[in-house]
C-alpha cells in the first residue's frame, strides 16, 4: 500500500500541490499510529463505541499511507463530532448538522484533499438532515461516517431520529411515537454512491469498511453501529455482540450468495412477489439465494436488503451495500471551468468588465 | 409650436428627462426600459434607472398587483437619481396608468395604449369610468395610441399569429419613445436581432413593431414635437452601464484575482440577489466555483468550508436568507476565517416585499448572531459601488481573518448607472499571507503550530490552510485557547478571546478611508450635517444639491464603513450643531450613531419599498432649517412644507418623536 495506491484508486490524494512548511519532500508518507494521534486528552465516556472507531482509523490511514497534511477531518456537534480533536491532522468542529455542508464547499475548493465527515445520528439525520442527502445526491467527494448510537448522548440522553419506537428517554417518559429512520435506506434513497455499514465491535471490519469508502470517489455513506454504554447501552447488542453475532450479523460479501447463521446455514431469497426474505437452508437450495451485487446500478435492490431488518434486534445485513461509479461533483465542476477555459470568452479582468457595451468619453 | 402636417414637428433640446414605462408584468416593460437605458448610455446621457416589478412572476393580467414599471433618467448632465416624477408616461393598459397615475405632475406627458382601455380593463383596473373620457387626466398632455391593432398590423407580413404578434407591443412602444427622444435605432434593432436570434419570427416581430412605432412617431401628427437630451459632460475614461448586482459580482471576481485566492459562492436563490449568483456562474474562464445549495445554511456554510480550504468563500442572500446564515457567520467569527456575506436587502420582515427595496437589515448584521459577535460591515452607494465594496469587504475579511457583512438593496441591485470603468492598476492588494511555517518552538526544540497567535496591531490570527504540512491543527466553535487554539473552558481565556475578537474589528476603524464630508461652506456656517449611508446617497446628493440651489447651507457626508465606523465620524458629528439621518428603515442608524456618540439626531425615515426622492430629502432639509429659523425667529414659521413629503421626521430637535 503506497500513497499512489491511494491516489490512483480513491479519493484524490494530495501530491505536488500539498504544500510542505518543514522542507521535507511531500513523498515520504511512512507514519505509525502515534503520528495520527493529536496531543489532547480523550474525553469520551469509558467503555464509549468512539473509543474503538478511532483506534480504527488511527491504524487504517498509516496502513493506508494517507497524509496527515492532506487529511481534513469535518464534524458537526455532538459526541461523534469531538473525533476530529483527537486526530493529528486538518480538522474543523464545526455547527450542529452542518459539516456535510462544510465539507462540500472545502472538498469542491479544494479536490486534493482527503475529507472526512464525522456526524453522529441526531446530527445528520434530525438537524442536518437536508445535508446529509443533498450532499450524498450531489456525488460530493467526501466520506461521511455515521455513528449512529440511537441517542442524544451528549445533551444526555433524548431519543434521537433512529431511536425505536417506544423508546423511553427523558424527553420520552411514555416512550417515542415516531417511526425511526433507517439509515442505510435513507442514503440509498439520497441516490448515495457508495453505501455500508459496520459496527464499533469488529476492528477489523471497520478498517475494510472505511478503507473501501475512502477509495471510493464520490461522496460515501458509512452507517457505524456505535454504543453509547451511558445512554443507550446494548442498542445494537443482539446483532453485534459476540455470542449471538454468527446467528444475526448478515455479511454482505459482493459476488457472494447472502448467507448466515451459526453453520452457514441461513440465507436470503426472493420470494416469488418479490420480497426477500429469510430461509433456512434445509428449506431451500443453496443456487436460490441472492448473489450481492454491490454495483448494481439500480438500488432497488440494495434498498430491500436494508429492510430485511427492522431494526438491530433481528437479522441485519452488514457491509457494503452499494458502490457505484458516478462522476464526483468536484470533478464536474473542474470540467466545466477547464472546458469555459478553452472556449473564448472574457479571461481577464478588463475584458470582463468591458463585456457589456461601452462607450468612451474623451 | 403645434405640428401643421404628417412629418411636420419640431425638435426641442430638454437638458433632462424622466421616463417611465408602466405595463403588465408580462409585457416585457423592463426589457424596453432597459433598451432605452441602454440606447442613452451609448449616446452618452448620464442616466439612473429604477426597475419597480411584482414578485409574482405573472400576477392576473390587467390588475393593479401585476404592473411592472421601469423608470429611466437620462440627462445631459450629471445625475444623481433614477427622477422623482416621470416627465414621461407610458401606460400599456388601465392598470398600469391606474398604479402610476399619481406620479405625474400636472403637464406631465401620458402615452397610453388606447386599445387596452376596453370596459372590462378598465373595471379590472379599479377604474369606475373610463379615465381617458372622464376628464380625469385633464392636468395632462394626454397621446392616445392604439398600440395593440397598430403593433398587429404591423406584424402581420410575418404570419404570426394575432395573439403571439401582440407580445411585441413594448417594441412598438420602445420605437415611439425612441423617435420621442431621438435615440439611434440601429442599436436597438441590431440588439433585437441578436436577443431573438433563436426564434427568427420573434426578432422579425419585435423589429417590425420597434420601427412601426418609430415611423408613428414620425408620421403622425400627434406628437407636436419631439427632443433631444444632449450628451452629457462626464469625465473622461471607458464607460459601461451596469446593475448592483453585476458590478458586485465583478467586484468578487477582482477581489478573487487581487488576492489570487479562488473564489467559490456558496449560494440559494433567493430575490433580489440571484443575479450575483447567476453572473457568477457564468463566469467559469475565471476558475469560479458556485454551489447552488440546498438551502442558505448550506449556501454559507459551504462557503466557510472553502475559505478553511484557502478559497475566497462568498454567499450572497437577502433577508431571509442572512436570518438562516447567522449560526454560520457565528463561527465564522469563532474560526477567524475570512468570509464574505452579501445581503441585498428588501422589505421586511419575513418575507415582506421581495423586489421592493428597504435598508432595514442594519442593525440584524450588526448584532444579528448570539454572543458577542462583532462582525464588520459595509454598504453600497450606488450600482457601480457595489464593485469597489466587494473589494473592499474582500480587503478586510482576509486581512483580519473574519467575516464580512457586505449590504446592498434591491434598488441597487436592479438600478443601472453609467460607471466608468476603474483603473485596475489603482485596487488595492490582497495579501492572505496564509502560514507556511510553524510558529513555535518547544524546549527540546520541537516546533508546532499555534493558530491562534496574533499579528501585532491587527489582532489577525495565523492562518494555515490544509495541505501545508507540519502545521495540521483542530479548530472549532468551541472556545479557544489564546495562542495554541485547543479547546479550552477557562474563565480568563474566554474572557480575554471575547476582547481580542471586539478589539480586532475595531482595529479595522485605523485602516479604512476617513468620512469625507461634502461642505463647501466655511467652516460653522452650514449648521445642518446629512449622514447618510447606503443607497440613499443619490437621493441626498441631489436633495442637497437642490437646498443649495436655494442658496441654503448644508453638508452631506455618506458611511460606506458602518461597522467599525471611520475613525473621524466623532469629530465630523461634533463639528455640526445638527444632525439629519435619513434611511428606510425606522432609524437604526440613527440608533447606532446616538449609541456611540451621544449625540442627539433627526431621523428621517420612509419605509415604502421605494427610494427616497429627491424632493423628500430637500424637503426634510428645509424643515430643518425652517424650524432651526423659527428657534431663533420666535412666533415665525418659515416652515416649507413639501406636499409629497411622506417620509417621517423624528427626533428631540425636530420637536416630533415618531420612535
Amino acid at each position: 500500500m503506497s500513497v499512489d495506491d491511494v491516489a490512483v484508486n480513491g479519493k484524490r490524494s494530495s501530491d505536488a500541490s500539498s504544500m510542505v512548511a518543514d522542507g521535507s519532500s511531500p513523498g515520504d508518507a511512512v507514519t505509525t499510529r502515534k503520528d495520527w494521534a493529536s496531543d489532547q486528552e480523550v474525553r469520551w465516556c469509558p467503555g464509549c463505541g468512539d473509543y474503538s472507531i478511532l483506534t480504527a482509523m488511527q491504524l487504517l490511514l498509516p496502513e493506508m499511507g494517507a497524509r496527515r497534511e492532506s487529511t481534513v477531518f469535518v464534524s458537526g456537534i455532538g459526541c461523534a463530532a469531538r473525533f476530529p480533536y483527537y486526530m493529528n491532522t486538518y480538522g474543523v468542529h464545526s455547527i450542529h448538522g452542518r459539516a456535510p455542508a462544510f465539507a462540500t464547499g472545502l472538498a469542491i475548493a479544494r479536490p486534493d484533499l482527503d475529507v472526512w465527515v464525522i456526524v453522529g445520528d441526531g446530527d445528520a439525520l434530525a438537524i442536518g438532515g437536508n445535508h446529509l442527502v443533498h450532499a450524498l445526491r450531489r456525488n460530493v467527494n467526501i466520506t461521511i461516517l455515521m455513528f449512529n448510537n440511537q441517542i442524544y448522548g451528549l445533551t444526555k440522553g433524548q431519543y434521537s431520529p433512529t431511536s425505536v419506537q417506544g423508546k423511553v428517554t427523558k424527553s420520552t417518559p411514555f416512550g417515542s411515537l415516531e417511526v425511526p429512520f433507517n439509515p442505510v435506506s435513507l442514503a440509498l434513497g439520497a441516490e448515495a454512491t457508495f453505501v455500508a455499514r459496520t459496527h464499533d465491535m469488529d476492528r477489523k471490519h471497520m478498517m475494510a469498511t472505511f478503507r473501501r469508502a475512502k477509495e471510493h470517489r464520490g461522496a460515501s455513506f458509512v452507517e457505524v453501529y456505535q454504543n453509547c454504554n451511558v445512554f443507550n447501552d446494548g442498542a445494537f447488542e443482539l446483532v453485534t455482540g459476540r455470542s449471538v453475532r454468527a446467528s444475526n450479523l448478515i455479511p454482505l460479501v459482493h459476488g457472494e450468495p447472502i448467507r448466515f447463521g451459526e453453520n452457514g446455514d441461513k440465507g436470503v431469497v426472493a420470494s416469488r412477489d418479490g420480497r426477500l426474505r429469510i430461509v433456512d437452508l434445509n428449506d431451500a437450495k443453496d443456487e436460490e439465494l441472492i448473489v450481492h451485487d454491490e454495483t448494481r446500478e439500480d438500488p432497488s435492490l440494495a434498498f430491500q436488503l436494508s429492510r430485511l431488518a427492522r431494526g438491530p434486534f433481528e437479522p441485519t445485513p452488514i457491509g457494503v451495500f452499494r458502490a457505484v461509479d458516478h462522476e464526483d461533483y468536484g470533478t464536474g465542476v473542474d470540467e466545466q471551468i477547464a472546458e469555459a477555459k478553452s472556449q473564448a470568452g472574457p479571461s481577464d479582468l478588463w475584458e470582463l468588465l468591458c463585456s457589456a457595451s461601452t462607450w468612451t468619453v474623451d | 409650436m403645434t405640428a401643421s402636417g404628417i412629418g411636420t414637428y419640431t425638435t426641442k433640446e430638454l437638458d433632462r428627462v424622466v421616463i417611465r414605462f408602466a405595463g403588465d408584468s408580462g409585457d416585457g416593460m423592463q426589457l424596453a426600459g432597459d433598451q432605452f437605458a441602454a440606447v442613452s448610455a451609448a449616446f452618452g446621457n448620464d442616466l439612473a434607472t429604477f426597475p419597480d416589478y411584482p414578485a409574482e412572476i405573472r400576477a392576473p393580467a390587467g390588475t393593479l398587483a401585476g404592473v411592472s414599471a421601469f423608470q429611466v433618467h437620462i440627462s445631459d448632465h450629471d445625475i444623481l437619481t433614477p427622477g422623482d416624477k416621470p416627465d414621461v408616461l407610458v401606460a400599456m393598459n388601465p392598470a398600469a396608468l391606474h398604479a402610476n397615475i399619481d406620479d405625474l405632475a400636472p403637464g406631465a406627458t401620458l402615452i397610453v395604449n388606447s386599445d387596452s382601455f376596453d370596459e372590462r380593463a378598465v373595471a379590472k383596473a379599479g377604474y369606475d369610468a373610463n379615465p381617458l373620457t372622464d376628464e380625469s387626466l385633464k392636468h395632462l398632455v394626454v397621446y392616445e395610441v392604439p398600440m395593440t391593432s397598430m403593433t398587429l398590423a404591423a406584424c402581420k407580413v410575418t404570419g404570426a399569429k394575432p395573439r403571439d404578434a401582440e407580445r411585441s407591443k413594448n417594441f412598438f412602444a420602445l420605437g415611439l419613445i425612441s423617435w420621442m427622444f431621438t435615440r439611434p435605432t440601429d442599436q436597438t434593432i441590431a440588439w433585437i436581432t441578436k436577443r431573438f436570434a433563436r426564434v427568427p419570427q420573434v426578432a422579425e416581430a419585435n423589429a417590425l413593431a420597434f420601427k412601426a412605432g418609430w415611423n408613428f412617431g414620425e408620421t403622425a401628427e400627434l406628437l407636436a414635437s419631439n427632443y433631444e437630451v444632449a450628451k452629457a459632460a462626464l469625465e473622461p475614461g471607458t464607460y459601461t452601464n451596469v446593475t448592483g448586482n453585476t458590478a458586485l459580482a465583478w467586484g468578487i471576481i477582482a477581489a478573487g484575482q487581487l488576492s489570487g485566492m479562488p473564489v467559490f459562492l456558496g449560494s440559494y436563490p433567493i430575490t433580489p440577489a440571484s443575479d450575483i449568483l447567476h453572473e457568477l456562474s457564468k463566469r467559469k474562464s475565471f476558475g469560479i466555483r458556485t454551489l447552488q445549495a440546498e438551502d442558505e445554511i448550506a449556501g454559507v456554510g459551504a462557503a466557510l468550508g472553502a475559505s478553511f480550504g484557502g478559497a475566497l468563500g462568498v454567499t450572497t442572500t437577502s433577508g431571509p436568507g442572512l436570518d438562516l446564515k447567522a449560526e454560520t457567520i457565528g463561527l465564522a467569527v469563532s474560526l477567524e476565517l475570512p468570509l464574505v456575506i452579501v445581503d441585498v436587502q428588501r422589505g421586511g420582515p419575513s418575507t415582506g416585499l421581495p423586489t421592493k427595496t428597504e435598508q432595514s437589515d442594519l442593525l440584524h448584521a450588526m448584532y444579528g448572531r448570539h454572543g458577542e459577535s462583532p462582525v464588520p460591515v459595509i454598504a453600497a452607494r450606488t450600482p457601480s459601488h457595489c464593485f469597489h465594496a466587494a473589494i473592499e469587504a474582500t480587503r478586510l475579511a482576509v486581512k483580519y481573518r473574519t467575516p464580512v457583512l457586505l449590504l446592498s438593496d434591491a434598488s441597487l441591485a436592479n438600478g443601472t448607472e453609467p460607471w466608468r470603468l476603474p483603473d485596475l492598476d489603482s485596487l488595492p492588494s490582497i495579501d492572505p499571507a496564509f502560514a507556511t511555517e510553524a510558529n513555535q518552538v518547544d524546549a527540546d526544540g520541537k516546533t508546532s503550530f499555534w493558530p491562534y497567535v496574533r499579528e501585532p496591531g491587527t489582532f489577525a490570527r495565523a492562518w494555515a490552510v490544509p495541505g501545508t504540512r507540519g502545521l495540521e491543527h483542530r479548530i472549532g466553535g468551541l472556545e479557544k485557547s489564546s495562542g495554541p487554539g485547543t479547546v479550552s473552558y477557562d474563565p480568563e481565556n474566554h474572557e480575554e478571546m471575547v476582547r481580542v475578537r471586539a478589539a480586532k474589528v475595531a482595529a479595522i476603524a485605523e485602516d479604512i478611508e476617513l468620512l469625507e464630508v461634502d461642505d463647501e461652506h466655511p467652516p460653522g456656517q452650514a449648521r445642518v450635517l446629512i449622514l447618510g449611508w447606503g443607497s440613499t446617497y443619490g437621493a441626498i446628493a441631489a436633495g442637497v444639491r437642490r437646498v443649495r440651489a436655494r442658496g441654503k447651507c448644508v453638508a452631506h457626508a455618506h458611511l460606506v464603513h458602518l461597522n467599525p465606523f471611520p475613525s473621524n465620524l466623532g469629530p465630523v458629528l461634533a463639528s455640526y450643531s445638527n444632525v439629519l439621518v435619513p434611511e428606510m428603515n425606522l432609524g437604526q442608524l440613527s440608533r447606532l450613531v446616538k449609541a456611540e456618540f451621544l449625540v442627539d439626531v433627526i431621523s428621517l425615515t420612509k419605509v415604502k419599498g421605494v427610494p427616497f426622492k429627491a424632493a423628500e430629502i430637500e424637503s426634510a432639509i428645509l424643515g430643518v432649517l425652517a424650524d432651526l429659523d423659527s428657534v431663533s425667529n420666535e412666533g415665525e414659521d418659515q416652515r416649507d412644507e413639501g406636499s409629497e413629503d411622506h417620509a417621517e421626521v423624528s427626533g428631540a430637535r425636530a420637536g416630533v418623536n415618531q420612535l
